[in-house]
């Protein structure tokens, strides 16, 4: 066999190792359930009022549904994400790493696995969050074409959050650790423009969400959604992906080639 | 197998390993025929582990040259990997999975293919009587268990040469002698295998050839007979009941050694009937009256006492 085919038969070994664990040991309520619990409490407590600020001509709680989707998909996605830290360090703490890295398999499969079930898994919360914002009345404006357009942007950001969070889970000395590290990239939403819009922020802080990798993500997200013009927010929000997924992966296998006794 | 057959299945020599500043492998030098059983003997924090990682390629040795199955551990690792099983000292098995799934897990990521790899976890869940407990989580398992489940693990691709990292710590007696059957019939069919192990008797009873490691040097290598002929560390105690009886055999046994507070006497000896047979002699002749006698065999305390002049637990210990 050639590296590309073991690389992809040993990976699809992992990603089952990875899928049994979460049926077993699931940590999908909390992935699908806390941006739900989010979602529900910006819209029925927050909404009224955030809603009226956004200024436009439906007001109120009704325009902030449709507003604050995308940057729940995007919390979804990150929340998602800080779960495969946690896996991962779990992993290290065992025997069973020492066991497959004195194997003759690809060493990066045990990284892609963990990652491929990320991602399977981050989008079947994605899915059900879907479900619920279509319940208390988002109304997407846009064709099926824009909907996969969206779904893949969700599943490469959630790709590259995975990447980063496996590189953290590999860092983290313990799972503690690991549980807390990737905590920015849960804030991250907040400080750019999933909530409110950046224009409503102080200078500063409005450079910041302007200039960091969710906020042309979930504008993204949100033009493909409700309609708008998407060309190069689109290209810096794949452009973001695709960097971060490769500094992700580059960390997280330099950390897991390094000695392990060092 | 690669190589020529007449290669030894593990060739290290001048091995150097350290952590930081502690030197934990001072430049020892390994081989192991293809087909025979070689047992790295010594306390804990004597590199035995070290050794076995380095030989796995787990981790990089810092100096010397290692060849496992005629490929060099460090330009060649997945030639090394694809032909070692290696069973390590904490149990390498997935606690989340079930025993049976922890052995296709292993058949898949040695590409087996399904019917060959389920055919042959039937045939590892059978021998090693976990048939019962095949479709349980690893997490119920107990000790032994967990041990058996981890050496068919490591089983399941055929692997030519073993790394067994102190197989039985921790077992009872009956689980070490099962797992000692297990190495004998591995041996049986052609294995080579690499065990460390503290216990003289383990190594004694599975090896052919047994090198003692000690303070990251060996300091002793041969065959079990010619290891037991250096070590002159049986003996007789002898039992008194006061200081002037101790003194009196003190006198009349020159190369014994005495403990004064316990009021013993340890007399040298090869523990045979016919040396016994002497002491009893000696002692009637002098009348002396011993409070009790035992017969000590030497144990790998006395391994260390003479090997290296010191005892391999306070050695562990001190580091």
């Amino acid at each position: 066999m050639n590296p590309l085919s073991i690389y992809l038969t040993d990976s699809a070994t992992m990603l089952r190792r990875n899928l049994r664990h979460m049926r077993r040991y699931p940590m999908f309520f909390f992935i699908a359930g806390i941006p739900i619990v989010f979602l529900l409490l910006f819209v029925f407590v927050l909404g009224g009022t955030l809603g009226a600020g956004l200024g436009g001509v439906a007001g109120g709680r009704a325009e902030y549904v449709a507003y604050v989707i995308p940057g729940i998909l995007l919390v979804t996605v990150s929340g998602g994400a800080q779960g495969t830290a946690i896996s991962v360090a779990m992993d290290m703490t065992e025997g069973i790493v020492a066991r497959f890295r004195t194997m003759s398999i690809s060493r990066a499969s045990f990284l892609s696995g963990h990652v491929l079930a990320n991602v399977l898994q981050t989008m079947a919360a994605v899915a059900i969050v879907v479900v619920v914002a279509l319940v208390i009345g988002f109304r997407p404006t846009t064709g099926p074409i824009e909907w996969l357009a969206a779904i893949g942007l969700l599943a490469l950001s959630a790709l590259a959050l995975t990447w980063i969070s496996v590189a953290l889970g590999l860092v983290s000395k313990s799972v503690e650790t690991a549980s807390n590290l990737p905590m920015p990239l849960l804030l991250l939403p907040f400080f750019g423009s999933g909530f409110v819009p950046t224009a409503s922020m102080p200078d500063p802080l409005r450079w910041f969400a302007d200039n960091q990798p969710f906020t042309p993500i979930i504008e993204t997200v949100r033009r493909l959604l409700l309609g708008g013009e998407i060309s190069s927010t689109g290209l810096i929000a794949v452009a973001w992906c695709v960097a971060i997924t490769l500094v992700g992966y580059l960390w997280a296998r330099r950390l897991y080639d390094r000695d392990p006794a060092r | 197998m690669t190589g020529p057959a007449t290669a030894p299945a593990i060739r290290a020599v001048g091995l150097r390993r350290s952590y930081g500043r502690l030197l934990v492998l001072d430049g020892i030098d390994i081989e192991v025929g293809a087909g025979t059983v070689f047992a790295l003997l010594g306390p804990n924090g004597a590199g035995k582990t070290t050794t076995v990682n380095i030989l796995s390629t787990l981790i990089p040795a810092h100096g010397g040259d290692v060849q496992v199955a005629g490929h060099d551990v460090r330009r060649e690792p997945d030639a090394v990997r694809a032909t070692i099983g290696v069973t390590g000292q904490f149990s390498a098995v997935d606690a989340l999975l079930t025993g049976e799934e922890n052995l296709i897990l292993m058949a898949d990521l040695r590409h087996l293919g399904k019917r060959a790899g389920r055919k042959r976890v039937a045939a590892l869940l059978e021998q090693f009587d976990l048939l019962d407990a095949a479709k349980k989580p690893v997490q119920t398992y107990s000790g032994g268990m967990r041990r058996r489940l981890d050496l068919a693990m490591t089983l399941v691709g055929d692997p030519r040469i073993i790394f067994l990292d102190e197989p039985t710590a921790g077992l009872d007696p009956r689980s070490r002698r099962v797992m000692w059957q297990i190495v004998r019939d591995l041996v049986a069919g052609g294995v080579t295998i690499f065990l460390t192990t503290q216990y003289l008797e383990e190594a004694d009873r599975l090896a052919g050839r047994i090198a003692v490691l000690d303070g990251g040097k060996i300091v002793a290598e041969g065959t079990p007979d010619e290891l037991k002929r250096l070590v002159p560390g049986g003996h007789f105690r002898l039992e008194f009941a006061d200081a002037a009886d101790l003194d009196k055999a003190a006198r009349a046994f020159a190369d014994a050694s005495r403990d004064d507070e316990a009021l013993t006497l340890q007399v040298p000896s090869d523990g045979g009937v016919g040396s016994l047979r002497n002491l009893l002699d000696r002692l009637d002749k002098e009348s002396i009256v011993v409070g009790g006698l035992s017969v000590q065999t030497p144990d790998l305390d006395d391994v260390f006492l003479s090997l290296t002049g010191h005892d391999g637990k306070q050695k562990a210990a001190a580091r």
